[in-house]
């Protein structure tokens, strides 16, 4: 089928005088393909080369009493039995790389084994066979320990432990909350306005990537004291860096060569193969070959992750949704390695391509005694949005609207302000549900049919990032880690919680201040405001030398362009050209009477203890997400400990 | 214990010891260094081993290396006349047929099996012909219209 190009759309800001985009092109890799001549890892042939198989765990969870090689290590052909503390660093985390989690995964596991299929020991012998024969001689005696699979059931404080260094069974973040947590506006007040409350559950399954060419690597050792690695990793650095850490030698003696890949699909960046095949190599003097089969792939190749959002929204009868929530669960399996990056990319795609102007989402990666599942395609995405276009389908029906002019007449515009504080810019949606109307001739109005993602954007309430008012749980800043930060003084933003001079491996993500110059003028030029001028140290004239990142003048367009019922009346117009200034008639949250420009220092109006009893009390749908009856909400290191 | 087994790999007379109960796959990838055909699954479930054996299509990973002595064995490795690509390949390189590549010597070899059979082939038959053979790029469409691009140039030349 040919592909037709639109190009009336947005003709102004496109170029069609490209030398290579929109025509088409030999590959430059494809008469390898063709000929079969491509190198993949298994296409690089070594004298004498070993191959590694993995003893696996049998139980979801179990402790190991005892694991014995020695029928293993007599058989013919064994040449080396690799065990958790034959590894330099045994316990790694993938994204430790960038200082983001701690190291919670052992590469051979001792002790205890958290999920079925989890590897134990390495069997290096001279043929496949052998290998497999000498895994199947090693006996293992397993203690099982219950285990748990549902995300909800790991949350319960009766759950196993599934992951020592996360005993809560759950991710932390910024080394203070339990959960990714996302705030914009104020959704409670806006769900008690609105015309109509939506809500459903949604879960994705696991999927596993199954490429062609399973995951492996060959090691073998180089005449100058290096090793030379062939691998399927889609991250050859990440697997550099993991090698070098967990065999703990200069990445200057490994050289990876990849880059030819049979179908990665995410699946082949967790780095496991790379180590142990150096590990056995460095071990042996031999080249070995650390290899997948099929099952293998299938069994313990981490899958995407499985997830659970339930979604509430607030709807007028118009259509407008005026407040969106979520309450995410990622199941990450027994280990974290991509989970708490997509936890955090999902958070940064919420509410979906609609402009809502009150948006909360609180998002928890989870461990359960399932394989660890990692990237995948548009992992932390594609699953919540699945949720949020099912759920756009439940809201037309729930007010009676066409389901695509119901995403015409909420989508982003330009100049909208998300909720990550970003304003929204080369908007195409509304035009992509025009151009799939008429493909499928479905009638949609006039006015839905006029709608232009470049008219309207930005107007009112929608172009603004509104005042973030105190957390629905009582506060922002809730579930820190117990006794390391001293009691918050508000819910204004949260680097106050954090003693001064305090750093966690990934707090500059939410320290609000900005690291590279380009995003502190895209800052300044949108007026941010809110959480941001919230400094947790006073900003002498010492600390802005220091710093590197200017102080944040707050602009007054919020509050300005806040219409507290400028427009007035109930009338809620619903031309889609042109859309009320305000999608609610009171602005959601009254900001602070300050200076411009002074930080803002809000005495809560009762003691933190006093406005924390209030808020328990009010049971909403949000809250029962979140909160977990007879649960210690401080976090991992406290709760069983 | 390894035993003599002599066969035609893509027309040159291959001498090779194979150990017993070797399958095609490892004899062709280690044994005889064409590393063309690919393994997938090692469970006859996947097609990117798939070889010719007397014209027919097979997937060399179930095959007892043992049972070729003696017959012809084609693969992607022999599919080129010299320089030239034979038309499959062309099709497939212009028509942008593959994708990470892996799947495609085992398409290819699908592809030349149905080719020489019937020359000019409809869309279903082409799609039944590849119907062993996963591509998990999930580029089915364009390989479908390679092969029937290649029939074309073929029937043409």
């Amino acid at each position: 089928m040919p592909t037709e190009y639109r190009k009336d759309l947005f003709a102004d800001e496109r170029s069609d005088d490209f030398d290579i985009v929109g025509k088409p092109i030999i590959r430059q890799d494809i008469l390898g393909h063709v000929t079969g001549r491509s190198k993949f890892y298994d296409d690089h042939a070594f004298d004498g080369l070993l191959h590694m198989r993995c003893v696996r765990s049998a139980h979801h969870h179990a402790r190991i009493r005892s694991v014995d090689s020695s029928a293993a290590e007599r058989q013919d052909g064994v040449v080396r039995v690799l065990g958790g503390r034959d590894v330099p660093v045994n316990v790694n985390t993938l994204l430790s790389l960038i200082n983001f989690g701690r190291d919670d995964e052992p590469l051979l596991a001792i002790g205890k084994v958290g999920y079925v299929g989890q590897p134990i020991l390495a069997i290096v012998a001279t043929s496949v066979r052998a290998a497999q024969e000498a895994v199947d001689a090693v006996k293992v005696e397993y203690e099982e320990l219950p285990h748990v699979l549902d995300v909800e059931e790991a949350l319960k404080p009766e759950a196993p432990i599934v992951n020592e260094e996360y005993p809560n069974n759950t991710f932390d973040y910024f080394d203070t909350y339990d959960h990714q947590k996302l705030r914009f506006g104020d959704v409670e007040t806006a769900f008690s306005r609105a015309d109509h409350i939506v809500e459903g559950e949604y879960q994705m399954s696991p999927i596993e990537q199954a490429p062609m060419e399973t995951c492996g690597a060959i090691a073998a050792p180089e005449t100058n004291d290096r090793i030379t690695v062939h691998t399927s990793t889609q991250a050859l650095f990440f697997s550099v860096g993991v090698t070098a850490k967990q065999l703990d030698i200069s990445s200057a003696r490994l050289h990876f060569i990849g880059g030819t890949v049979g179908g990665g699909f995410g699946g082949k960046v967790d780095s496991h193969h790379e180590p142990l095949a150096a590990l056995a190599c460095l071990a042996t003097g031999k080249p070995v070959k650390y290899m997948w089969d099929r099952a293998e792939e299938m069994q313990v190749g981490g899958p995407r992750g499985g997830e659970r959002w339930r979604i509430k929204d607030g709807v007028m009868r118009d259509g407008r949704i005026i407040a969106r929530a979520f309450t995410g669960f990622f199941d990450a399996g027994a280990y974290t390695r991509l989970s708490s990056y997509a936890v955090q990319k999902s958070t940064g795609h919420l509410p979906g391509p609609y402009s809502i102007p009150n948006v909360a989402s609180n998002v928890y990666c989870v461990f359960t005694n399932r394989t660890p599942s990692t990237a995948m395609r548009g992992f932390g995405i594609t699953a919540v949005d699945f949720a949020i276009e099912r759920h756009m389908d439940k809201v037309a029906r729930a007010v009676g609207m066409d389901p695509i002019e119901l995403r015409i007449l909420n989508a982003y515009r330009d100049g909208d302000m998300k909720a990550h504080r970003r304003e929204a810019k080369n908007c195409a949606l509304i035009e992509s549900c025009q151009a799939v109307a008429q493909k499928t001739g479905w009638s949609l109005s006039a006015d839905a049919m006029r709608a232009s993602s470049k008219v309207g954007g930005g107007e009112g309430a929608l172009g603004v990032i509104p005042e973030t008012v105190t957390d629905d749980e009582g506060r922002i800043g809730e579930r820190r880690r117990s006794g390391l930060a001293p009691e918050p003084l508000s819910g204004q933003g949260t680097r106050r919680l954090l003693p001064e001079g305090y750093s966690s491996n990934n707090s500059s993500a939410f320290g609000n201040a900005p690291q590279r110059e380009d995003m502190e003028a895209e800052i300044e030029r949108l007026g941010f405001k809110g959480a941001t001028v919230v400094s947790s140290t006073p900003q002498g004239p010492a600390d802005q030398t220091a710093s590197s990142a200017r102080p944040i003048e707050p602009r007054e367009t919020a509050h300005a362009m806040h219409p507290a019922g400028a427009r007035g009346g109930p009338s809620l117009p619903a031309a889609y050209t042109q859309r009320p200034a305000s999608t609610i008639n009171q602005p959601i949250a009254q900001p602070p009477e300050r200076a411009p420009g002074t930080p803002v220092v809000q005495q809560p109006a009762t003691p933190p203890a006093a406005a924390e009893a209030e808020n328990e009390s009010a049971a909403t749908h949000f809250q029962r997400g979140v909160r977990r009856p007879g649960v210690s909400r401080f976090i991992s290191g406290s709760r069983r400990r | 214990m390894k035993s003599p087994v002599t066969f035609w790999l893509n027309g040159s007379e291959t001498a090779v010891f194979v150990d017993a109960g070797a399958n095609l796959l490892d004899v062709l990838r280690r044994g005889c260094g064409d590393l063309s055909p690919k393994y997938g699954c090692g469970q006859g479930g996947c097609g990117a081993c798939t070889v010719l054996i007397d014209g027919e299509p097979h997937v060399s990973c179930l095959v007892l290396a043992e049972t070729v002595a003696g017959r012809s064995v084609e693969t992607t490795g022999g599919l080129s006349n010299g320089p030239d690509p034979h038309p499959l390949q062309r099709a497939f390189m212009e028509g942008f047929a593959a994708q990470c590549g892996y799947c495609t010597p085992g398409m290819l070899m699908a592809a030349k099996a149905l080719l020489d059979r019937n020359p000019s082939p409809s869309r279903p038959e082409v799609e039944e012909a590849i119907s062993g053979n996963l591509c998990r790029c999930t580029g089915y469409e364009p390989i479908v219209d390679a092969i029937l691009e290649a029939a074309r140039q073929r029937g043409a030349a």
